[in-house]
């Protein structure tokens, strides 16, 4: 079953009619010629739409309830993957999924949200709203990682670290700043690979990484376009403004130097062919690993912070 | 040594600029008494009786820790000027002007080096006046370069936080401040010196989710609101009603979260004590409170300082 964006309206109504016409050309009627130029103007409409999205509009794309999560992306990817839970403190949180598995034969460990899929898996995973304990779980396996010599790589879709009572009693904060120390503190590369949303410290805490990848209608942000609208205009309903407002586009981040690569996303967004994004993603992580994987720990220690001390100083 | 800008001494009353007339009396927020102005600030602004700890000013705070309340105010890096030409009600750009004529600050932290009981330090404040206090370029910028000047100096890094977080009109800039600011604490954390946070009221957000909570001690004022998520967004998450003292200092400590809550009146001989001990530097006769102690401050919720050598 299709489902379509609001803005996707008239590549919908033009795929209604290439379906409607396929039933009718089913009972034999001839009319093949005109399926194939109805579904060719469909496909130019989603091309063209897809070149010109507006940072709402990827916004919407980005959360695509179909858009490939971690489970996909670990399923195609990873070999031999062995999730482990908990952080040894509290408790276990199946908002960050964690564990150890092969990338194209190697010994990689994995950590990411999950947003879940279908309305039990959501709830199972929290939307991949994060608590301390996933921050707390990630910071382990991460400092387990350093130790074997084993790459990381982060997968990151979330709309934000959970705010709740419990969450903030246990440390949210402390967590996410812990989570972000490690990242900076390891000596094996990581690459860290913005599917979905990126948004604020729930992001940040699992995104600092040697290598920034994102996909091309992903959104990296310091806050929702939503939570911005509420906050900075008092209302919500301002929420296509502030994404304008605070560009939280792949191709920004690229101009601002806070991303190193942009993924492209195949026409229609990743959700349409997540086979062949996917694929693409396992590139790019591939290539990104080629290029760090002979360097010693303080090496690779060292340019990531000096890339992350870098970044804005060139925009002055 | 081009990081001094300008050395800060007591008598050169630099502009302490408190909007409050000086001659006016104000209301506790806690209390509802009214108090004369003059009195909270003679008192480190608590208020007398109360003891509620008001907001205090970057200036007035490095005043209230220096020896002799003298420093070095430290030249800080220039940054991108509004680099997402960001608009909301108003230009990014119009409220930063603001702000800087409203407080006479550059933008949020200021950075001073001096002594603190004639040991150097390090110590940067954040002031909440300034736009909040939010973490933008210039106040990542601003801690870098006070961690990375502790390290040259060899000497501690004191925090003195206040913030509601990341300056969302530099967007993912902002952001990028956390994972900024951590690398300076890492190379302090190298140079095995001591960094101290001194949460303040109110410290929440990016700010808590980074440098503010990374502190080797963690220190909190009393009362003081601590938090990564506003209580409202919790409030509308969760759709019920937050404990009492929620995110306060009181709450944090008793969750773990912070090493103690000390009365601001206690602050300076205990980062004293504290940067003396870390560093392993001699025990020294505790300077003099730079204010009197109100005779009726409740207990403090501090270690007792130990007989000096």
């Amino acid at each position: 079953m299709r489902s379509y964006l609001d803005f996707e309206k008239p590549v919908a109504e033009l795929d209604a009619k290439v379906d409607e016409l396929r039933t009718l050309a089913a009972t034999g009627s001839d009319i093949g010629d005109e399926i194939s130029r109805i579904e060719e103007k469909a496909s130019q409409a989603l091309t063209d739409l897809y070149a010109n999205l507006s940072p709402w509009q990827k916004t919407l794309v980005a959360r695509h309830p179909q858009r490939p999560h971690l489970a996909d992306f670990v399923t195609a990817l990873i070999t031999d993957f062995t999730p482990l839970a908990g952080d040894r403190k509290f408790g276990e949180d199946n908002a960050l999924v964690g564990g150890f598995g092969r990338f194209r034969g190697e010994s990689i460990c994995v950590i990411g949200q999950e947003k879940g899929s279908t309305t039990e898996s959501r709830i199972k995973h929290n939307f991949g709203m994060a608590r301390p304990e996933g921050y707390r779980k990630a910071a382990r396996l991460m400092e387990m990682a350093d130790r074997f010599g084993i790459p990381v790589l982060s997968l990151v879709d979330s709309a934000g670290a959970y705010p709740g009572v419990d969450a903030e009693e246990r440390g949210q904060a402390e967590a996410i700043a812990r989570s972000t120390d490690v990242c900076l503190q390891l000596g094996v590369p990581n690459i860290a690979v913005i599917t979905g949303e990126g948004m604020s410290g729930g992001a940040i805490a699992i995104t600092t990484a040697s290598r920034v990848l994102m996909l091309e209608h992903a959104i990296y942000s310091v806050i929702s376009p939503e939570g911005a609208a509420s906050i900075l205009w008092r209302d919500s309903a301002k929420a296509q403004e502030a994404a304008i407002n605070l560009k939280v586009t792949a191709q920004d981040m690229l101009r601002f130097g806070v991303i190193d690569e942009i993924i492209k996303e195949p026409v229609g967004g990743a959700h349409r062919d997540p086979v062949a994004l996917i694929s693409d993603t396992g590139d790019a992580i591939a290539h990104a690993l080629d290029e760090l994987r002979h360097l010693d720990p303080a090496t690779i220690r060292n340019q990531r912070r000096q890339k992350f001390l870098g970044i804005g100083r060139k925009l002055v | 040594m081009n990081w001094i800008t300008n050395v800060v001494r007591p008598k050169i009353r630099s502009i302490l600029r408190r909007e409050t007339p000086e001659n006016l009396w104000i209301k506790c927020p806690d209390s509802g008494q009214l108090v004369f102005y003059k009195d909270v600030e003679n008192n480190q602004f608590v208020i007398p009786g109360s003891n509620y700890h008001m907001r205090m000013g970057a200036a007035a705070r490095l005043k209230s820790v220096f020896d002799n309340e003298t420093w070095y105010d430290i030249a800080l890096p220039e940054v991108a000027a509004d680099p997402l030409k960001f608009r909301d009600e108003r230009k990014y750009a119009d409220r930063i002007k603001d702000a800087r004529t409203k407080t006479g600050m550059n933008d949020a932290i200021k950075v001073g080096y001096g002594k603190l009981d004639g040991l150097g330090v390090v110590i940067a404040v954040q002031d909440f006046d300034f736009m909040g206090g939010s973490l933008g370029m210039a106040a990542g910028e601003a801690v870098v370069k006070g961690l990375e000047l502790a390290v040259e100096k060899k000497s501690p890094f004191i925090m003195f936080a206040a913030s509601g977080g990341a300056r969302m009109q530099e967007g993912i800039l902002s952001l990028m401040q956390m994972p900024r600011t951590t690398v300076g604490i890492q190379m302090l954390r190298e140079a095995k010196l001591p960094y101290i946070v001194v949460l303040t009221n109110p410290t929440t957000g990016g700010v808590t989710a980074s440098y503010a909570m990374l502190g080797d001690v963690q220190i909190a004022e009393p009362g003081a609101l601590i938090g990564f998520a506003g209580a409202r967004v919790i409030e509308q998450t969760i759709r019920e009603k937050l404990p009492e003292g929620f995110q306060r200092a009181e709450y944090l400590k008793a969750h773990g979260m912070v090493d103690m809550v000390v009365h601001r009146h206690e602050l300076r001989p205990t980062l004293a004590r504290l940067c003396r001990v870390l560093t392993k530097a001699p025990a020294a006769p505790s300077t003099s409170m730079p204010k009197p102690i109100i005779p009726d401050a409740p207990a403090l919720d501090a270690i007792p300082a130990a007989p000096s050598a």
